[in-house]
């Protein structure tokens, strides 16, 4: 597949990794913001490729698990609604409300659809005029513009048995917040490459700027992080704080207009609550309100029960890179992927999930 | 996140719907896609799919420079200033 | 098993799944989990616990195998097959697996109250002529029909018995350090059929299920003078679980090279679209066979002369490094874990 194999040969990588090698003096700790990136490092090995005093620490840029559980336990609560169609994505199914998750409800009966683009929902409700349909929009800038897409689409089509669930949210923020930690140890950012195809990356100049750390906009396959990688040593080693764009076949500096336009007309900022993190402000998106009508909070009324969290799961220390998931006491031991404790063992790029099923030597 | 995948633009559906939709191929399959949020795209570009939309178009120039960088450090390896 | 007191109570604590998901059936940990510690002890004996997937059988001074196997699929019609044709393959196959010729297959239906008779009978012959091309006489079956909303259209088991004529012992705990893995022929195939057809996940291109038997390529081997020690076919689950199972009983380290499995086009283009690894997606037409490496070069050319359309390879070696673990070198060189899902597959856009 054009664009893709010729990230994955194996020469092209092992040049830059001995390159990676030639270049670092220090020990050096680079996070990795997108979950898509952690779970493409530890698929393909590459962190074995890196020197070994190279610490890569894995971020929040996971929209699955930093999904708040009370949103999980709204869905599930909708989906048990007999006259509701629950549409999601499938990264969604597994991830852990208070009790359940969404797979189980579809076991008992509850009728849950997965879809791979938003714009079949408008089909499901277009075909099931007599049922609510109800989308699961998660996701970050990347999918937010595909997300507001898909409710404009449904404004004009005059759909009445259509609504969202709104989680979506803002990935700058999230990095400001881990940056700001006063025990943080991310000293460079690979910064996530579709999110910044859609929001550019003017606003990183920002935080590098104030948080004082080079970020190198990233993408995905081997050679894209292998090459961020090098980039970001490559200020570290130097001492400078800049942004720089590694997938530059992807993104430009002032992102997609286009994009941000659709986003920002059905869309506003909104303080959002992150599983793990506890509430960022501006950092989620809500309806406007002239789309207001679309909200399934809205439209629905649900009684919540207070969301319960396992005392033991500690992914939000693991979203923010200040843990790692073997130093997690649950760690494969009462968390694996069977029983999750959290979302980040079960989203295919949460870091524990990625850990557990790439790296962990079964006893 | 963000599973998003290199496609070519193949059709471009010819009506004046606001969904722009567009046929793409990924290689091996087809796929229809939304091209709404790119308008600037044409016929064979090659565009990254996310989620049935297209979000970016493929920059084909600067998409080979990382294999320019790779021939010139073929040609004149880097000085070793540290240890691996 | 004989030193446990007998305990009334179910094994699997139901705190942790009280009820029965749908990624039980999947073919990965979950529903291991249930044959592991619910349906095996149940039913313990010395055929059980071979762990394969037939039962052989010592009869006067013959060796039958015996197998049986469910159809639940959905879609039921899908590119290349159908629920018909499926049935008979997978038991034709489980019994190839052991290294056996079929003699007969039975088949079962559970038909749903509204089911249409046109598709009953579609089902049908898919299911006749696939015996047909198999070798192998359908002589038993039976017919329920159950309540409309109780039986997903219609729900087929088929058990089957065949003879081996060999003597090896085709198993798990046949497989020996210093052995190569063979494939039969690209992955991936009836997965990405049946997935393409499903709401809201297909697209334009038609992709075939691999849905075949497999006793011609197995008894070309044998006949060969191929010293087979285990056969597995992929089925649900993918190759990536059919490894680990065999990893875990032969209590060995399997250790695959990712650069050389084969996948079609079309199959890696889906996958990469839906965020699916091949490794893990549905075969109904593929198998793995155990073989000594001075063996192995053969079996793959007899299996490419058998059917030129598919593309065998060696994919990996057996090794007493590790027990129970798989391992893949990654296509950029380093090594990575390969382990089985916890239920099947889901599509992604993360």
């Amino acid at each position: 597949m054009k664009f893709l194999d010729e990230y994955r040969d194996p020469v092209a990588a092992t040049r830059l990794a001995d390159e990676i090698h030639c270049i670092t003096t220090r020990p050096w700790t680079i996070m990795e913001v997108c979950g898509g990136q952690t779970h493409a490092i530890m698929k393909n090995g590459i962190d074995k490729l890196l020197p070994a005093t190279m610490t890569l620490l894995h971020g929040p840029g996971c929209p699955v698990c930093v999904t708040p559980i009370e949103l999980i336990d709204k869905a599930i609560a909708l989906a048990r609604q007999p006259q509701v169609i629950l549409c999601s994505f499938g990264d969604m199914l597994r991830v852990p409300g208070s009790s359940r998750d969404l797979l189980s409800v579809k076991a008992e009966g509850a009728d849950v659809r997965t879809l791979y683009s938003p714009l079949d929902s408008l089909k499901i409700a277009e075909e099931n005029p007599d049922r609510e349909v109800v989308f699961f929009a998660i996701g970050f800038e990347t999918t937010a513009p595909i997300n507001a897409a898909t409710v404009r689409e449904a404004k004009r089509r005059g759909l009445p048995n259509f609504s969202v669930l709104v989680a979506q949210v803002l990935v700058p923020p999230a990095i400001a917040a881990i940056l700001d930690a006063p025990d943080c140890r991310v000293q460079a950012l690979l910064a996530p490459g579709h999110v910044c195809a859609v929001s550019g990356w003017i606003e990183y100049e920002r935080l590098s700027a104030t948080c004082h750390v080079p970020i190198v906009v990233t993408g995905f396959e081997p050679l894209d992080i292998l090459e961020g990688i090098a980039m970001a040593t490559r200020q570290l080693e130097r001492g400078t704080t800049t942004v720089e764009n590694q997938y530059r076949r992807a993104v430009k500096r002032e992102g997609n207009l286009e994009a941000q336009r659709v986003m920002n007309a059905v869309f506003e900022v909104t303080d959002r609550s992150w599983r793990g993190f506890g509430v960022i402000k501006a950092s989620g998106l809500v309806l406007r309100d002239t789309y207001s009508h679309y909200d399934a909070e809205r439209k629905f009324t649900l009684p919540i029960p207070a969301a319960t969290e396992s005392t033991e799961c500690i992914s939000g220390l693991i979203l923010q890179g200040r843990k790692k998931p073997p130093e997690c006491p649950a760690f494969a031991v009462r968390c694996t992927p069977a029983r999750p404790l959290g979302a980040t063992m079960v989203s295919d790029e949460g870091a524990c999930a990625a850990y557990y099923r790439y790296n962990r030597v079964p006893a | 996140m963000c599973l998003a995948v290199p496609g070519k633009v193949i059709s471009i559906a010819d009506n004046d719907s606001a969904a722009k939709m567009a046929t793409v191929s990924f290689g091996g399959i087809r796929r229809e896609v939304c091209l709404t949020l790119v308008p600037e795209v044409r016929l064979d570009d090659y565009v990254l799919v996310h989620a049935g939309f297209a979000i970016s178009v493929i920059d084909e120039a600067e998409a080979q420079e990382i294999f320019e960088y790779l021939r010139q450090m073929d040609e004149s390896p880097p000085a070793v200033e540290g240890g691996s | 098993m004989a030193d446990e007191d007998f305990k009334l109570s179910c094994p699997i604590p139901l705190s942790e799944y009280p009820h029965i998901t749908l990624a039980h059936g999947g073919g990965g940990k979950l529903m291991h989990q249930l044959i592991d510690r619910l349906f095996i002890p149940s039913f313990d004996n010395q055929a059980l616990r071979a762990g394969h997937d037939g039962a052989v059988l010592s009869i006067d001074k013959s060796r039958l195998a015996f197998t049986t196997d469910s159809y639940v699929v959905d879609p039921i019609f899908f590119p290349g097959g159908d629920i018909g044709s499926l049935a008979v393959n997978g038991t034709v196959n489980d019994l190839a697996m052991c290294g056996a010729r079929p003699l007969c297959l039975s088949v079962a239906m559970i038909i749903e109250e509204g089911f249409s008779i046109e598709s009953l009978w579609t089902i049908t012959r898919s299911a006749s002529a696939a015996a047909e091309k198999a070798g192998v006489p359908i002589v038993t079956g039976d017919t329920k029909v159950v309540d409309k909303g109780r039986g997903h259209g219609i729900y087929i088991t088929t058990a089957g018995v065949g003879v081996m004529d060999h003597s090896l012992t085709i198993a798990p705990a046949s497989v020996r350090a210093g052995d190569a893995i063979v494939l039969s022929g690209d992955i991936g195939q009836h997965g990405i059929a049946v997935i393409s057809k499903r709401e809201g996940l297909g697209f334009e291109t038609e992709i075939l299920s691999d849905c075949a038997p497999l006793t011609d390529p197995v008894q070309r081997l044998l006949q060969a003078g191929i010293e087979i020690h285990c056969l597995r076919d992929l089925t649900r689950g993918g190759l990536a679980s059919a490894l680990v199972e065999i990893a875990l009983s032969a209590r060995l380290h399997l250790a695959v090279d990712e650069a050389v499995i084969p996948v079609s086009e079309a199959v890696r283009a889906a996958c990469e679209l839906l965020g699916f690894d091949p490794l893990y997606i549905a075969n109904e037409g593929r198998f793995i066979a155990f073989v000594p490496l001075q063996q192995a070069d053969k079996t793959v050319e007899i299996l490419r002369v058998q059917a030129p359309e598919v593309t065998p390879a060696i994919i990996g070696k057996v090794s007493d490094a590790h027990s129970g673990l798989v391992t893949a070198r990654s296509v950029i060189g380093a090594e990575r874990i390969v382990d089985m899902l916890t239920g099947d597959p889901l599509p992604r856009i993360c």
